[in-house]
């Protein structure tokens, strides 16, 4: 029974993507849009969170959102795929329920 | 003219409702909407559970007193979910430590039981994260507020 957690804030900003990390199960996927993509740039203060509380799930990055903000793939956290917004919705048909963290 | 034909709703269908509220009353207004928005899904014979967590342990402090502020203190409401049947209130206790609150900081919330002769029985729960994860993992429905 899998659940897509998605995070479209910076942790920077906000406590979402620390939440959200904090009640993912294993075999759950989350996916980092709008402003939640800083939150999966490699070497960031947020980078080494994934590593343990991410173990046994997907992370996703919406590209657009990523080169939206001047980024792209070789930016991100180890492991984290990109996706577009088609991937998105096959994210969200694909799992049994969405949890938007806000 | 044509016919309008009122919409038709299959009330047979009822999911499992989880409401998500992670948010501190009064300083947006998350708090108040997901409170009316959990008082109509209970209405339309959902299962409805809530669950407080992050800031959101504070709307469920008890001496909540907003009249220096000019807005209705909406707090008082919580303590009709019982009778809109919600099913339970879930607390992470985590959330509560870690902002230095106990359990009888919070409000009381009842409901009386139809299995149990209608005694007043506590609708909050006081769960641990990972418990809490389970709960969240066997809803249909998890709208964040």
């Amino acid at each position: 029974m899998p659940t897509l957690h998605t995070v479209n804030k910076s942790p920077f900003e906000r406590s979402a993507l620390i939440s959200a990390l904090n009640h993912l199960r294993p075999g759950d996927a989350l996916l980092m849009l709008e402003d939640g993509v800083v939150g999966a740039r490699q070497g960031s203060a947020f980078a080494s969170l994934f590593a343990s509380a991410a173990k046994g799930c997907s992370v996703y990055v919406l590209g657009p959102d990523l080169a939206a903000r001047g980024m792209g793939e070789k930016d991100l956290i180890q492991g984290a795929e990109l996706v577009d917004y088609g991937g998105f919705v096959d994210l969200v048909t694909s799992h049994d329920r969405t949890q938007a963290w806000l | 003219m044509a016919d309008v034909e009122a919409p038709q709703i299959d009330t047979s269908v009822k999911k499992k409702f989880m409401f998500i509220n992670r948010k501190a009353p009064y300083g947006t207004i998350y708090a108040l909407e997901a409170l009316e928005v959990v008082l109509i899904s209970a209405a339309f014979e959902q299962d409805v559970s809530l669950a407080f967590l992050d800031d959101g342990v504070y709307q469920l402090l008890k001496g909540q007193n907003t009249t220096g502020i000019g807005m209705k203190n909406f707090s008082p409401t919580y303590r009709a979910l019982g009778d809109y049947a919600v099913k339970k209130v879930y607390v992470e206790k985590e959330s509560l430590e870690e902002r230095g609150l106990k359990a009888e900081d919070l409000m009381e919330i009842n409901f009386e039981d139809e299995d149990d002769d209608f005694k007043e029985k506590p609708l909050i729960d006081i769960v641990g994260r990972s418990e809490l994860t389970e709960i969240m993992a066997q809803q249909d429905v998890l709208l964040n507020f």
